[in-house]
């Protein structure tokens, strides 16, 4: 029997604001635990929520972005369940009047063809604490992360395969980090994913019965995760077995799910509006104010690139992969580099870099000015490209510029004929051995005298400027 | 000092001529509260050294006539957060909570120079109409030691009526503040919904609660408000009016000031005493100029259901925070996280918290939140519309506050339906959002009755001079209990 494959997800993405959602606490990352907090993040008796209106414009920014009809009259709704990272116990959320509604995205789909994946809604609301478990027997509660804004995205059930659904998750997390709304680092769990699965027979109406993994943080799990239960499915169906309604968890080390536990009926957060925060009205003026605030999209770069720079469609990919990343390219190149060049050094040297080092862009001291500044230097000619990967590896590492830097250790390529002549000239005189040889033919010769100069000038002659002049000479001798 | 005979305005004189200065009238204050107590138990917790040395500082630095309200005594409810004094809601579960934080109306009367001398006694979170269901202590009437305080705010009423302290705040969720004045003859206002900052105010129903003045006079009342009311940006409900001063055309009388009286408020259950002393209020009134009309609020009987769902649900997620994590009490011996919870709740609340945490958590259920929450939040709609028709053409409402006077103790405590009847002429208010507040007005059988005068929305000025004209032509403030032997 063939299956289709039916795929939702739901993504829970940190918002980068300044400050927490109802609370003036600052929201940074690895900071000791529980002093990014106050009295009401610890859920103290008698505190109020506050609104930071932040959470609201990020919330629209990323609605915006994700093409979705923005909510005018939203209020935030409870939700109520106890654990020690909640220490509420109610979550301030919105269910009722989800900030943005009927978005979409576009996806590459495997066949090559383009594909909206709808976006059911968008909500802002608060992340809990964490909880750490130790092996003393003791649990212990970090409430820094408590009340961070975050925004969750429920697609529509559009996503035919794993590879949908990781393809939809990178542009997501593309999206998202163009609006300017996350720095989205997977790896700081600012991204996660919850997905629900079901399979059916192709050409059945009704959906088959779902399972669902839940807090993923890295893409390839979702897509191995969603692999395994696809299969796993169709061979329970298969073998004459239902599916039940369950929690399952990927498991890293073998790539299989492990059921965590059957769903009996719905849980119920006795959802109620919060009666601490008034409904909030958002304008039409607000919302075109926010509209225009939205950063240029991924789409938007990649059309620049290709028209206006030339570049290829590889090299605009590559580039708009991250905001930083592209931000970075459009910075050099107004810094007055060479695009396609700026695109080569960037998507070879400085992206091999990144990924030996395990680091990001913004944590090396790699400027766009510097790079632009490199660039033009082994352009003009005032260095080799091998002085280059020179001045790249000061660069990356140290807040040294580049032109001084050259300057100083001596590394300005010599290019000047008048400079350079009488130094072949001296050079031919103190070998003629080497101009008999090359009167007869031995080109082997060439060689040997272009290494002389370059002895002569520590390594810093134009090789090219060399060549040039010493064919003349020798021709003229 | 004998604040059966002064008000503010004659304590501040008082203070601003040296005639005593702050320390002696706080040291009088102790004096008074440590003899009264052990017939009254009004207090939970005493602030004497903290007390006291605010008191020095302030007579340093010299009250001047515009401070009025600098160097006043001022006993708290105990489920409003004091930072470094014990904070218990009257619960078990805040046993010896030792709060880091003021509520908003604590860091008011300080900026005003008013001295907090301590705690008062409450229902358990506030839940209750007799003080009964405090963790700790019984407080009695001031009147009769025999019938209950009233409640939630019974230790406020009772300590102001008692002439321990001159002024205490309360808070009022369906009748918490005037409810308790009513029963002990003293003036209890609960103003607009966000009017007065929360923050710090421990939630019970937060579209509902709201902190208000107890004192024995009008303009006192009217004073201490406008020292507690303003937008704070802690409390996203305040309103960002401004506050106007509640005293200033006080004394311009009630001529023309049209009255309307709700029948339904005179109904069965209604004591004939009572009915009696508000009939003879609202004759007052229009020998004094008003114009009294009969309306009807027909949806005010759907008050008390309304209020018990609505209350109740949000008072189930407020309370969940409770949960021997962070602070507070914890069960002892637990095993794990499950034990807990269970048992820190099941040890540290009451009865009557249980038994409102299970009904708001039923009405929240998925299956029965359209029938109960949401039929309830509808119908406050309508309980609201009901208020906004009668106010398009009269300025106060007046009726009994109370259906009964203060009742003996045990007399309702294991009738929860009868207990929750007690609040059925305030409710109302709260579910609009209106302002409202109790004024003495008379005795049946030697025992308090109380004026209910209800206003519009931010229209606390008319409603105090409504109450203040009231109170001067009849001046039952003049007659107080005996305490201890002596009046």
């Amino acid at each position: 029997m063939n299956f289709e494959t039916t795929i939702g997800l739901e993504v829970h993405i940190e918002m980068k604001t300044k400050s927490k959602a109802f609370s003036p606490a600052p929201v940074r990352f690895g900071q000791p635990q529980n002093t990014d907090t106050n009295v009401i993040d610890w859920g103290y008796p008698g505190v109020l929520p506050q609104l930071n209106r932040g959470i609201l414009e990020y919330g629209m920014r990323a609605a915006l972005a994700l093409n979705c009809e923005i909510t005018k009259d939203i209020h935030f709704d409870r939700k109520n369940y106890f654990y020690p990272d909640n220490p509420k116990a109610y979550q301030i959320t919105q269910s009722d009047t989800p900030l943005g509604r009927n978005g979409w995205l576009e996806i590459t789909a495997e066949d090559g063809s383009k594909k909206r994946i709808g976006i059911h809604e968008m909500h802002v609301e608060e992340d809990a604490g964490k909880n750490t478990h130790n092996p003393n027997g003791y649990s212990y509660v970090d409430l820094n992360r408590q009340g961070t804004p975050l925004i969750e995205i429920v697609s529509e059930p559009d996503i035919a395969s794993p590879e949908e659904a990781y393809r939809y998750l990178t542009r997501l997390r593309q999206i998202i980090m163009f609006s300017g709304v996350s720095d989205v680092k997977l790896e700081q769990g600012s991204m996660r994913t919850d997905v629900n699965i079901s399979i059916r027979p192709y050409g059945a109406t009704e959906y088959g019965t779902k399972t669902e993994m839940k807090n993923l943080n890295s893409f390839d799990h979702v897509r191995k995760g969603l692999e395994y239960e696809a299969n796993r499915q169709a061979q329970v169906l298969m073998s004459g077995g239902t599916i039940q309604s369950e929690t399952r968890r990927y498991d890293v080390p073998t790539g299989k799910t492990i059921l965590m536990r059957v769903k009996e009926g719905k849980d119920d957060y006795r959802y109620f509006p919060e009666p601490d925060i008034p409904p909030v009205h958002i304008s039409d003026e607000w919302i075109e104010e926010v509209r225009n605030s939205i950063p240029e999209m991924p789409d938007e770069r990649r059309k620049q690139y290709e028209n206006e720079f030339g570049l290829s469609e590889y090299d605009t990919d590559v580039l708009t992969q991250t905001k930083e990343m592209s931000d970075f390219f459009d910075a050099t190149v107004a810094h007055g580099a060479d695009p396609k060049l700026a695109a080569n050094w960037l998507m070879v040297e400085v992206n091999s870099y990144l990924n030996a080092q395990q680091v990001e862009l913004a944590d090396t001291a790699l400027t766009p000015e510097h790079l632009a500044t490199m660039i033009k230097m082994i352009q003009d000619e005032t260095i080799s490209g091998k002085i280059g990967k020179k001045v790249f590896k000061e660069i990356i590492k140290n807040d040294t510029e580049p032109q001084a830097w050259v300057e100083q250790k001596g590394m300005v390529q010599l290019s000047d004929p008048a400079k350079l002549q009488p130094i072949i000239d001296d050079v031919l005189d103190n070998n003629e051995q080497s101009i008999t040889d090359f009167k007869n033919g031995k080109d082997r010769a060439v060689g040997f005298l272009v290494g002389q100069i370059m002895k002569q000038t520590r390594g810093q002659a134009n090789p090219k400027v060399v060549n040039k002049l010493l064919m003349k000479s020798l021709n003229a001798r | 000092m004998n604040y059966f005979e002064n008000d503010l305005t004659t304590l501040h004189a008082g203070l601003v001529n040296k005639q005593f200065s702050v320390v002696e009238l706080v040291k009088e204050t102790f004096a008074t509260i440590k003899q009264r107590e052990p017939q009254l138990e009004a207090f939970l917790a005493l602030n004497e050294e903290a007390a006291l040395k605010q008191a020095a500082t302030l007579d340093e630095q010299g009250i001047a006539p515009d401070q009025l309200l600098a160097g006043i005594p001022v006993g708290i409810k105990d489920n409003i957060v004091t930072k470094g004094l014990t904070t218990t809601a009257a619960s078990k579960i805040l046993e010896n909570f030792n709060p880091i934080y003021d509520a908003t109306v604590m860091e008011k009367l300080a900026e005003a120079g008013m001295i907090n001398v301590g705690k008062l006694n409450l229902d358990e979170f506030a839940m209750g109409s007799s003080t009964e269901t405090s963790a700790f202590k019984q407080t009695k009437n001031a009147w009769d030691q025999t019938k209950v305080p009233g409640g939630s705010s019974g230790g406020p009423a009772v300590a102001v009526a008692a002439g321990e302290i001159p002024v205490a705040l309360g808070s009022d969720t369906g009748g918490s503040v005037r409810q308790p004045a009513t029963f002990n003859g003293v003036v209890g206002t609960k103003p607009t919904y966000g009017r007065v900052s929360r923050y710090g105010l421990i939630a019970f129903s937060s579209s509902l609660d709201e902190i208000g003045p107890i004192t024995r006079t009008v303009k006192d009342n009217a004073l201490v408000l406008g020292a507690i009311a303003g937008h704070d940006d802690h409390d996203l409900t305040t309103s960002s009016k401004e506050v106007p001063d509640f005293t200033a055309g006080i004394e311009d009388g009630v001529k023309g000031l049209r009255i309307a009286v709700p029948k339904e408020y005179f109904a069965a259950g209604v004591a004939d005493g009572v009915k009696d002393a508000i009939k003879q209020a609202l004759a007052e009134m229009e020998k004094l100029g008003a114009v009294v009309d009969e309306v009807s609020l027909p949806y005010s009987k759907y008050g008390v259901p309304i209020y018990y769902v609505q209350a109740c649900a949000e008072a189930s997620s407020n309370l969940q925070r409770y949960d021997g994590i962070r602070y507070g009490f914890r069960a002892k011996d637990v095993k794990n996280l499950e034990d807990v919870y269970v048992r820190t709740r099941t040890e540290g609340f009451g009865p009557e918290v249980k038994r409102r945490i299970m009904l708001g958590t039923y009405v929240l259920a998925a299956g029965s939140y359209d029938k109960f929450f949401k039929k309830a939040a509808q119908v406050r709609t309508l309980v609201c519309r009901d208020f906004a028709r009668v106010f398009k053409d009269h300025d106060v409402i007046m009726a009994p506050t109370t259906a009964t006077p203060a009742f003996s103790f045990g007399a309702k405590v294991d009738d929860p339906v009868a207990m929750y009847m007690n609040d059925v002429l305030t409710i109302p208010s709260n579910l609009a959002g209106l302002p409202g507040m109790s004024v003495p007005a008379g005795f049946v059988d030697g025992m308090p009755v109380g004026l209910h005068i209800i206003a519009n929305s931010f229209d606390e000025q008319t409603m105090y001079r409504a109450a203040y004209a009231y109170e001067q032509a009849t001046r039952f403030f003049e007659n107080v209990p005996a305490i201890g032997g002596q009046n």
